[in-house]
């Protein structure tokens, strides 16, 4: 590789002409809530683009021309925005998002051997789902959770100081259809279901896991220990 | 003397449904709001600006200023945005902060929003963490019921609406007019300032953007006042804020201490470096502030002391690397998280990143051409400071520090591979785990 190569993974190869989608009346009309919400319309598009994976499992040909439709944009416009953000899939993955950050931190906290070790497990490499639709891995960058290194998401929850051994498990778990909750946060549903999540409907789940890891209460918890406080008065706990 | 640690903002994020408005309200929550609210929008601004709070979110630009900047004779709406967007690599303070405390932020943007005239106000947080979003919507709901949002919040006759809205994956959206871009529905890459968003920012209209952690210091301000905040910190750097410290120390987390407190000192807290290792090398500021040493220990964590040591105080993440940490390997990983997080606006940034990582690849692999070290600083200085946004800059910077004080081990790289060199296992935090 001793000289440069331009290298563009994922690209083409998207039927455009794929009109399949199980977007219906109603959930245009959400659609259309979501938009009138903001000043403008069109600042509801990442929300909504959350919404048509929640209901296509991708974000759709169709999801597209409905979205460029609400907000006053063309079609070719919202493709633009669709494949700027990696959050957004233009083909449909597995029920559940295997998330590991390789990040430079994490990578060498262990991310990197996570990695292996779930490729090997699942049979697959990073970017691509299993046979049975049940799990897409991909590397991830910086989680915002450096303190729980190394970091994996699971539907994008936090699942806080992997080891190669925890997450065998938590495979096998998934699989099997075990209940598994997020080391800080609720239960594990589904990829589709943390996308609704995000394109704000209310899944009721908000009083669900701790209030913070432990990294999170270091400080705290050692300046409680030598009676250091912060703010004056009485509730300095 | 104050404390060497200052809870403030941390102080109830072990409590028991900290997250919940009854908790906050019984640990004194909302009092700032209610003291704000007797005070003109003005001298709200004013105790802000005197009290010296300055930006937690990297540039570190004077809070109660940037808000002093927002022309009150626009006669467009004015906003309130919050970033909190927190993508930098060890930066992980404000997810904490709104998954165990949202209430503090929502009490945050409905003072500051007051503070300059805004109606509309918006949380921006990075759509991959499902659960701060989900604990800021229920706290940002429960508010508009208690009537501490929306119309005549308390009885004072001032109305506010909140968004709180979710990204989709773009680390380039933590910069402030990506951002904007972003939320007005647009690819996130970055505008040419000027105009500056106080001006013309979102929809062009004036616009305050600032970091969750800046927003949810501001409620401690009105409640304990401006002499109680510039009882801590230093001349220049007043106050108190959350430092996050991770990798290869005995406890990683979340330190809150008055600007100004030592690395020595917070590594000292955070019981040392993993028990029978050597300090490296740190990042004072998130990946894009230029590493330090272990030489480098005495610097005080503030804009200034780590100005003067030629870095910056950025997001306050240090990154913790012990001896066994190959400097190659990382600042790899970095350039390939700037090269894949790069928006491809600007050509020396969108080019030079991939012209970076091959380098880089190929000193890691052991297949360095001799020269390429050379190469690499000489590459890094086409980039710095040739591009809109400050992305190119941070890319460069871990690349020139680390060559700065590793040159030998990146020369290492023209013979033999990184992994070799310091075997990539006995990094991890599972180092008796990992099989052959």
């Amino acid at each position: 590789m001793s000289h440069f190569q331009s290298y563009f993974p994922d690209t083409g190869s998207v039927d455009m002409t794929d009109r399949t989608s199980a977007l219906d009346k109603s959930h245009i009309e959400r659609l259309t809530a979501m938009a009138d919400r903001y000043p403008e319309r069109r600042s509801a598009l990442l929300p909504m683009l959350h919404y048509v994976q929640a209901v296509d499992g991708r974000v759709s040909p169709v999801g597209i021309e409905i979205c460029a439709e609400i907000v006053g944009a063309t079609s070719a416009e919202v493709s633009g925005v669709a494949t700027f953000y990696t959050q957004f899939r233009r083909r449909a993955g597995g029920k559940h998002h295997i998330g590991i950050c390789t990040t430079a931190l994490c990578a060498v906290m262990g991310g990197d051997a996570l990695v292996e070790t779930v490729e090997r497990k699942l049979g697959i490499q990073a970017d691509e789902t299993t046979p049975d639709g049940l799990f897409t891995l991909e590397r991830i960058e910086c989680n915002a959770a450096c303190d729980f290194a190394p970091v994996m998401m699971v539907n994008w929850e936090f699942m806080d100081n992997m080891t190669p051994d925890k997450a065998e498990q938590l495979l096998d778990d998934l699989a099997a259809g075990r209940v598994v909750h997020s080391t800080r946060g609720p239960e594990i549903t589904s990829w589709a279901d943390t996308e609704a999540v995000l394109a704000g409907l209310d899944d009721g789940r908000a009083d669900e896991g701790p209030s913070a890891g432990g990294p999170s209460l270091e400080g705290v918890r050692l300046a409680a220990e030598h009676g250091w406080t912060g703010v004056p008065g009485k509730d300095t706990k | 003397m104050t404390d060497t640690l200052t809870p403030v903002l941390t102080r109830n994020w072990g409590t028991d449904r900290s997250w919940t408005l009854d908790a906050y309200r019984a640990q004194g929550g909302y009092a700032g709001l209610k003291q704000a609210l007797t005070m003109s929008p003005k001298a709200v601004t004013d105790l802000v600006k005197d009290a010296g709070l300055r930006g937690r979110g990297g540039a570190g630009f004077p809070t109660g200023l940037k808000w002093s900047f927002v022309p009150q004779d626009n006669p467009n709406p004015k906003y309130l945005v919050v970033n909190g967007d927190e993508s930098e690599p060890g930066t992980c303070k404000d997810i904490p902060l709104m998954m165990a405390s949202p209430h503090t932020l929502v009490e945050g943007v409905i003072i500051s929003a007051y503070a300059i005239n805004a109606h509309t106000a918006f949380i921006y947080i990075r759509g991959e963490v499902a659960h701060p979003i989900r604990r800021v919507r229920a706290a940002v709901r429960e508010a508009y019921a208690a009537g501490l949002l929306g119309a005549n919040i308390l009885g004072s006759g001032y109305d506010l609406e909140l968004i709180v809205h979710a990204g989709a994956g773009a680390y380039i959206c933590g910069e402030e007019t990506a951002l904007l871009n972003s939320l007005a529905g647009l690819r996130g890459q970055p505008r040419l300032r000027p105009p500056f968003p106080a001006v013309a920012g979102l929809y062009a209209s004036p616009t305050v953007i600032n970091n969750v952690e800046s927003i949810a210091t501001v409620p401690s301000i009105l409640a304990y006042g401006k002499d109680w905040f510039q009882s801590m910190g230093t001349e220049k750097s007043k106050g108190f804020t959350i430092y996050s410290l991770s990798g290869h120390v005995a406890r990683p987390g979340q330190y809150e201490a008055p600007l100004g407190i030592t690395m020595r000192e917070l590594l000292e807290l955070a019981g040392g470096v993993r028990a029978g290792h050597t300090l490296k090398f740190f990042t004072p500021g998130g990946s894009s502030t230029p590493i330090l040493t272990a030489a480098d220990l005495d610097v005080t964590l503030d804009y200034e002391g780590l100005a003067a040591k030629g870095t910056m105080l950025g997001t306050k993440a240090m990154q913790i690397f012990d001896e066994t940490v190959s400097v190659v390997r990382t600042t790899r990983r970095w350039v390939d998280f700037y090269k894949h997080e790069s928006c491809g606006k600007c050509t020396p940034c969108r080019e030079g990143t991939w012209w970076l990582a091959q380098i880089l690849a190929r000193l890691e692999a052991g297949e360095g051409e001799p020269g390429d070290v050379d190469k690499l600083v000489s590459v890094a200085s086409s980039i710095g400071g040739r591009s809109f946004c400050p992305l190119a800059d941070g890319a460069v910077a871990c690349v020139t520090s680390a060559v700065k004080h590793f040159r030998e081990e990146f020369e290492v790289g023209y013979t033999t591979p990184a992994w070799e060199h310091l075997p990539y296992a006995q990094s991890t935090l599972f180092a008796k785990e990992v099989r052959p």
